[in-house]
């Protein structure tokens, strides 16, 4: 594979690059989903005027505002507070969110860090965030804090597992757990023998799709699974006690991994960078804007359902993760697997 | 289920249990560094849930709720006590404010005893204005459920929704009485004013908006799945337990009561003169509480839009004297306000204010039967089961 930048910088300049390009993104996504959803869409589906008022042209001042009102709020924390666990527990859930972007290729050649067990080692960094989630919880010594944070550790774990499983069938299709091996496959797949515009593996994977959507959106803590910050329940769960700039982080956390399982849910399913006739260095430039178009096409189907469903109790949740989504992706793995070896 | 199977009313279950008396229990051995004992938790006085002051605390094992204490008073403002240092006309500011979202519907019974200790009848216009307000009102007050009740099981969306429709409502208030939430527009005898050029084509026009917005919380809350997953079967209230513990309004007629003082009561405004019907649901749980408020929304919708069809002419007020002074004597008036059955006993000595005024506020009783709703739900269900009660703070403390 050759890099993008033909430099010979040496692995240290590069390493450095790409830790910063990483470190952007996370804040930038965030934002971006922020703006994009929370700010406009939501203003518009629930005739919010607020937001759509400061700085004139759909109020673009609103996120600006917001941003620096949460760095002038004074830092609190509790005095029995476990101080260093609670301090480093944002930080925790915005690192498990960095290190899911490591792999997704976002063009050809334009990826951090390719890795084999890319599917694998993604699904696996973003459950990391359920520890920050259960220290921020534990450390505030607040007893909303705590229910919010087990509620958060049950829920992350019953949803780990569909999450897992619904992917299954896109690696026994792509036969390789490399993120680059399935846009790779993706992109040269033929339709019914006409190797055209490609073969986006939603088209035969719909369950692992609506299953992966499902299950994200629990791991996302997104409303209809959104217990663990319940606001009319436990006000914020385990962010109740948090203030300014570690608000902001969890914030961070929360929009940046929504892109991340947005960008992944359009890696795996609908073809990442890959555009139909479109290779070479063109791939190299359009590939970001096709996976940007995506993910915030994937991004608005988490968000519609989050703007408009109830949320449900926490043992309903359970009993959806374990009675109906694990059986069905075991299903569909069981599908993919005979439809593979008879076709 | 029958009022023998019940506990007694108010009284709570022995929780006061020493966890280590099970520690001989075999699977307690395992564990028997672990104290597994109960958690307090404190909801209120400043929680989104509790509209206002309302404070509970719960005993919690788990999430399971073993017992749960209602604590009010954080909001009461000692209305019955500065009746007694008010003239009659001052009064009804007071009264404005003890169920806010719902104001002009607190006026009418106070109003209503002052005038049938002084023996005058407001004419026939005023009472329909009356009539027209109070509805108006109620639909304000449940088109604010329609959409809180959405906002407390998780839902945002309809939370903006309801606030967005009331404010057509609460703009035709607005234009008749000059008040958005505190309209102090009854007088003894009549009202303040004749209803503003152009209302009557405005309001039934507002009417229909009401109408179809009804139709969108069906679709949007009432029929959602998990909406109904959240509440069918979440805090039943038996509908013996409720008349005893003086549950009344839309809560009572969701347990299937047929009673409506509206319809049963001692008759009052012009809902004699209307054709409309009194709903009800057999289940008594959180959602048949919200079924039962859509409903009525709807209904009050209908009579608003026959009454404007109806109003007849003539003048707004009757005769009064200058100075108002009420004959001795005492009277008890209740109504069938939005939130349940509102009353005031008043008792006059013939001076220009009263000597003494008893508010029966219907958020009060209905709260009362909280700590035997609580027990043994969940967490989550709590705050659909205080969401469906409905109940305003002030009108618990008043």
């Amino acid at each position: 594979m050759n890099p993008v930048l033909a430099l010979d910088i040496g692995w240290g300049t590069t390493l450095a690059i790409k830790a910063v390009i990483v470190l952007a993104i996370v804040p930038l996504t965030a934002l971006i989903l922020g703006y994009v959803f929370l700010l406009k869409m939501m203003s518009h589906m629930q005739s919010r005027l607020g937001p759509m008022d400061p700085g004139g042209f759909h109020g673009w001042y609103q996120l600006l505002g917001d941003g620096i009102k949460f760095l002038q709020k004074e830092d609190i924390m509790p005095a029995e507070a476990d101080r260093r666990v609670f301090a480093l527990a944002p930080a925790v859930v915005v690192l498990s969110t960095f290190l899911v972007f490591v792999v997704i290729p976002a063009g050809p050649r334009l990826v951090v860090q390719p890795l084999d067990v890319g599917v694998f080692y993604a699904l696996a960094v973003s459950s990391l965030s359920v520890i920050g989630v259960l220290m921020a919880g534990w450390a505030s010594s607040n007893k909303y804090a705590l229910l919010g944070g087990l509620r958060a550790a049950a829920q992350l774990i019953a949803y780990e597992l569909p999450l897992v499983l619904a992917v299954v069938g896109v690696v026994v299709q792509a036969g390789t757990m490399n993120l680059e091996g399935i846009v790779h496959f993706q992109q040269t797949g033929e339709l019914f023998g006409w190797s055209g515009i490609g073969f986006p593996l939603i088209l035969t994977q719909f369950i692992g799709f609506a299953l992966f959507m499902v299950a994200a959106q629990a791991e996302l803590t997104q409303p209809p699974f959104d217990m663990p910050v319940a606001e009319s329940e436990l006000v914020a769960g385990y962010m109740v006690e948090y203030t300014g700039f570690r608000f902001l982080f969890f914030f961070i956390g929360e929009f940046g991994t929504a892109f991340a399982f947005a960008a992944l849910a359009a890696t795996l399913f609908l073809g990442g960078w890959a555009t139909p006739w479109v290779h070479g260095t063109a791939a190299d430039w359009l590939g970001p804007l096709v996976l940007f178009t995506k993910v915030m096409l994937v991004a608005f189907l988490m968000f519609w359902a989050r703007f408009t469903y109830p949320r449900f109790r926490e043992d309903q949740l359970q009993a959806i993760a374990w009675k109906w989504l694990i059986p069905i992706a075991l299903f569909n793995i069981m599908l993919t697997g005979v439809l593979k070896v008879a076709f | 289920m029958t009022t023998t199977d019940l506990p007694e009313p108010g009284k709570l279950p022995d929780v006061d249990v020493d966890p280590s008396a099970f520690r001989h229990l075999a699977d307690a051995q395992v564990n028997v560094e672990l104290d597994t004992g109960d958690m307090v938790l404190n909801i209120g006085p400043q929680h989104p849930a509790t509209h206002g002051t309302l404070r509970l605390v719960v005993r919690l094992d788990g999430e399971r709720v073993i017992a749960a204490d209602p604590i009010i008073g954080y909001m009461h403002r000692g209305y019955e006590k500065l009746t007694e240092f008010r003239t009659y006309p001052q009064i009804t500011t007071l009264i404005n404010r003890i169920d806010w979202l719902s104001s002009f519907a607190n006026e009418v019974p106070f109003i209503s005893a002052a005038e049938s200790l002084m023996s005058i009848e407001a004419p026939p216009r005023a009472q329909y204005i009356r009539t027209i307000l109070t509805e108006l009102s109620r639909i304000a007050t449940f088109l604010l459920f329609l959409g809180e009740m959405g906002l407390q099981v998780g839902a945002i969306t309809p939370a903006f929704y309801g606030f967005r429709d009331r404010e057509y409502v609460l703009n035709l208030i607005e234009a008749v009485t000059g008040g958005r939430f505190h309209p102090n527009f009854n007088r003894i005898g009549g009202l303040k004013d004749d209803l503003p050029w152009g209302f009557i084509a405005d309001c039934r026009g507002t009417m229909q908006k009401v109408l179809a917005s009804c139709d969108e919380f069906e679709d949007l809350v009432a029929g959602n799945p998990i909406f109904q997953a959240r509440t069918r079967s979440i805090g039943i209230i038996p509908a013996e337990l409720g008349a005893a513990y003086g549950v009344s309004g839309s809560n009572l007629r969701a347990s299937g009561v047929d009673w409506d003082l509206r319809r049963d009561g001692v008759p009052y405004l012009v809902y004699n003169d209307l054709d409309w019907k009194v709903w009800t649901h057999p289940d008594g749980d959180s959602f048949a509480r919200y079924w039962v408020r859509l409903q009525e929304t709807r209904e009050s919708a209908r009579m608003v839009l026959q009454m404007l069809d109806m109003l007849p002419a003539g003048p707004i007020m009757a005769k009064v004297p200058r100075i108002i002074k009420v004959p001795e004597g005492e009277v008890f008036v209740n109504t069938e306000n939005p939130l349940g059955e509102m009353g005031y006993y008043v008792i006059s000595k013939g001076a220009t204010g009263p000597f003494r005024v008893k508010i029966r506020s219907a958020s009060f009783s209905n709260v009362s039967i909280l700590p035997w709703l609580l027990r043994g739900v969940y967490i989550p269900d709590i705050i659909t089961i205080l969401a469906g009660l409905y109940f305003i703070l002030g009108d618990i403390d008043r």
